[in-house]
């Protein structure tokens, strides 16, 4: 349903035969090359060097690094985290990504470049203005402790500085793609009698839907992920406040290498299970367009 | 081929609503989890403790237990000591804090008044109930040929140590080898320092330890943001010739990391480090945890607590235990802060704060 006759030329442009000559056969090699040269430098080296740590000393050390209290309640943070920021963020980036891409209104620049004001700034700067909004010397710091309710150095603190690491992601995926696919479905929808609601639930979001499931994929891996807003909000409470990535940084520094590349080798893994999902979904798409 | 587009899609939804009622779980959960029975304390301690107190909390945990019959379960943070004082400012509820250096607990004091101006009065010994020094730890064989600190500028040889000005630790190191050096130019008699009569002389002992401490950093490849950043450094990573570290450190890397790719040089003097505890009035207060709060940094001094100091190679203050331990930590002519530097307070502002000494020496080398 998706793609107009623009779509369709540029599919048969494409799809053209080409000169295929030794130089530019040597040149496609050549690109080819040097991008898996750079993907075993950077990415498959690192990655199985972190399996290999983790496994240096046999399964069973690597088993029992999950048996320990502190690295499951690592994972249950990182996972409470991540379960709490990916939906609010997911219904912030849709508003936004509507209001930007279907309505015309004063300050839509300064909306979108606020928007990515979270990809701009370094990390730790995000979680430092949430230290001096709710310290004991920040701006609500009195008001919260007399109430005994504590933001920083606890859960709230580590999802507020996670949303606002991980809002621009929904946002962003969705926006270029609601633009481009224009209101036309949307006004049929509404000059055929449908509401709202409807107009968005059936004809908006089916639209846009794999944009909107990759934003949450790239949302989701960010959130889990996330360590230096984190690090400078959690107090490093052991136990309580360390996630994932704060505490392999943690069992590192203790000398516990099989611990720390063992629960890396977790987030790596959660990692992969996003990508198989991603490609997993695309492949899906792929099939039902033939 | 509509169905199955909505069928993925609704799939898609049901997993994002799966999620949200995860979430809700989650709260509810977190929620839950303060309210159990026991007594929790929170000990913000700087990063080489984390081994001890892991058995210290086991220890007092179990003789509470014994003596009260109330359960109690003590929570850790290690983080760069500097940092952690930091966050108890801006609100890091900790019971007790157990850092590396008095200026730490002295800024808590200062910046919010957490707790009482004579906090280090409180416990025995400085409320240092455990100390360290600072020593080497040199390459096997020890192929440089490092025994005291003015091998350390010899030819050819490079150093490790952190940043002094974002580690407890690297202070230590930085005020040893300048105490060293005043103590040698001053002939051994460290009173001098306090005798107009000498003015002179402390002058000139005070330019002949800026030039060692100058000549010193400028061996040094890599400036570590804290101290185990500098012993993975060295040990790890296999750079430079000599770390300078605590002894605490030293030891503990001697026996977790590459046994017999290491060993300890004990300098002929160094300096008297004292890691302080203290009880944070307002947080005690506020949760009534008080008198266990004041028990278990009471249990440090006791046989048992400073037994276990022992065993992760801080120098406990009970003779006894030290003389058992002898062997771990050989005699060696230590000065305090007290007897050159006044206090940390002093020593901080004429060194490590913005345009001190350190600047200075450390500046004049980047040009």
């Amino acid at each position: 349903m998706a793609g107009g006759p623009n779509k369709a030329l540029l599919a048969e442009i494409a799809s053209r035969p080409g000169r295929d000559t030794i130089a530019s056969n040597l040149i496609k090699w050549g690109f080819i090359a040097v991008s898996l040269a750079f993907l075993a430098a950077l990415l498959f080296a690192p990655l199985i060097t972190v399996f290999a740590t983790a496994l240096s000393k046999g399964w069973q050390m690597y088993i029992a690094s999950f048996e320990d209290s502190d690295t499951l309640a690592a994972i249950r943070l990182t996972l409470t985290t991540a379960a709490i920021v990916v939906p609010l963020n997911t219904v912030f980036g849709i508003c936004a990504a509507w209001a930007i891409a279907k309505f015309e209104f004063k300050g839509k620049s300064v909306l979108l470049t606020l928007i990515d004001l979270p990809i701009a700034v370094s990390p730790v700067i995000s979680g430092l203005v949430y230290v001096l909004l709710f310290g004991v010397h920040g701006w609500f710091g009195l008001w919260l402790q007399e109430h005994d309710i504590s933001i920083i150095y606890a859960l709230p603190g580590i999802v507020l500085a996670t949303m606002f690491v991980t809002f621009p992601y929904v946002a962003r995926e969705l926006i270029p793609l609601m633009q481009q696919l224009g209101n036309d479905e949307e006004e049929a929808a509404i000059t055929l009698g449908a509401g709202g609601l409807m107009t968005f639930f059936r004809v908006t979001l089916p639209k846009v839907r794999w944009g909107l499931v990759y934003g949450v994929i790239l949302c989701n891996a960010r959130a889990m992920g996330e360590f230096g807003a984190v690090s400078v909000i959690s107090g490093h409470i052991r136990g309580q406040t360390t996630t994932m990535p704060l505490h392999v940084e943690m069992l590192y520094n203790e000398y516990n290498f099989v611990g720390a590349f063992a629960v890396a080798s977790l987030l790596t893994m959660l990692a992969v299970v996003t990508l198989v999902i991603k490609t997993l979904v695309e492949w899906r798409t792929g099939i039902r367009k033939h | 081929m509509n169905g199955t587009h909505m069928n993925v899609w609704q799939s898609v939804l049901r997993a994002l609503r799966g999620l949200g009622v995860l979430a809700a779980a989650a709260l509810l959960t977190a929620c839950g989890d303060g309210q159990s029975s026991s007594i929790t304390l929170l000990n913000v301690s700087y990063d080489p403790t984390r081994e001890f107190y892991r058995d210290v909390n086991a220890a007092f945990a179990r003789e509470w237990l014994e003596q009260t019959g109330e359960r109690v379960s003590i929570r850790q943070s290690h983080a760069g000591s500097g940092s952690q004082a930091r966050a108890v400012i801006d609100g890091l509820d900790a019971d007790v804090v157990t850092l590396a250096l008095a200026y730490d607990i002295d800024s808590i004091q200062r910046n919010g008044k957490r707790l009482a101006a004579n906090w280090q009065t409180r416990f025995p010994d400085n409320s240092s109930p455990y100390t360290s020094t600072i020593v080497f730890l040199v390459r096997a064989g020890n192929p440089k040929q490092i025994r005291d600190w003015p091998d350390l500028i010899k030819p050819g040889v490079s150093v490790v140590t952190p940043n002094p000005k974002t580690s407890g630790g690297a202070r230590w190191n930085y005020l040893a080898a300048w105490g060293y050096a005043l103590h040698k130019e001053l002939g051994g008699d460290l009173s001098r320092l306090d005798d107009p009569a000498a003015a002179e002389q402390v002058r000139a002992a005070e330019a002949a330890a800026e030039a060692f401490v100058k000549e010193l950093f400028s061996r040094v490849p890599v400036l570590d943001a804290g101290a185990r950043g500098a012993t993975n450094t060295f040990v790890q990573r296999q750079i430079g010739d000599v770390l300078i570290a605590w002894e605490n450190e030293a030891l503990l890397a001697l026996r977790e990391l590459k046994p017999g790719t290491v060993e300890i040089v004990v300098p002929s003097t160094s300096i008297l480090a004292e890691p302080p505890v203290a009880v944070v009035d307002t947080v005690v207060d506020r949760r009534g945890t008080r008198q266990v709060a004041e028990a278990y940094l009471k249990f440090l001094y006791s046989t048992e607590g400073q037994e276990l100091a022992a065993k992760h190679y801080f120098r406990p203050r009970n003779q006894e235990v030290l003389e058992k331990y002898r062997e771990q930590f050989p005699p060696i002519e230590l000065f305090t802060i007290a007897e050159v530097f006044q206090d940390w307070n002093t020593a901080h502002a004429k060194h490590f704060a913005d345009g001190g000494v350190f600047d200075r020496i450390y500046g004049v080398k980047a040009q």
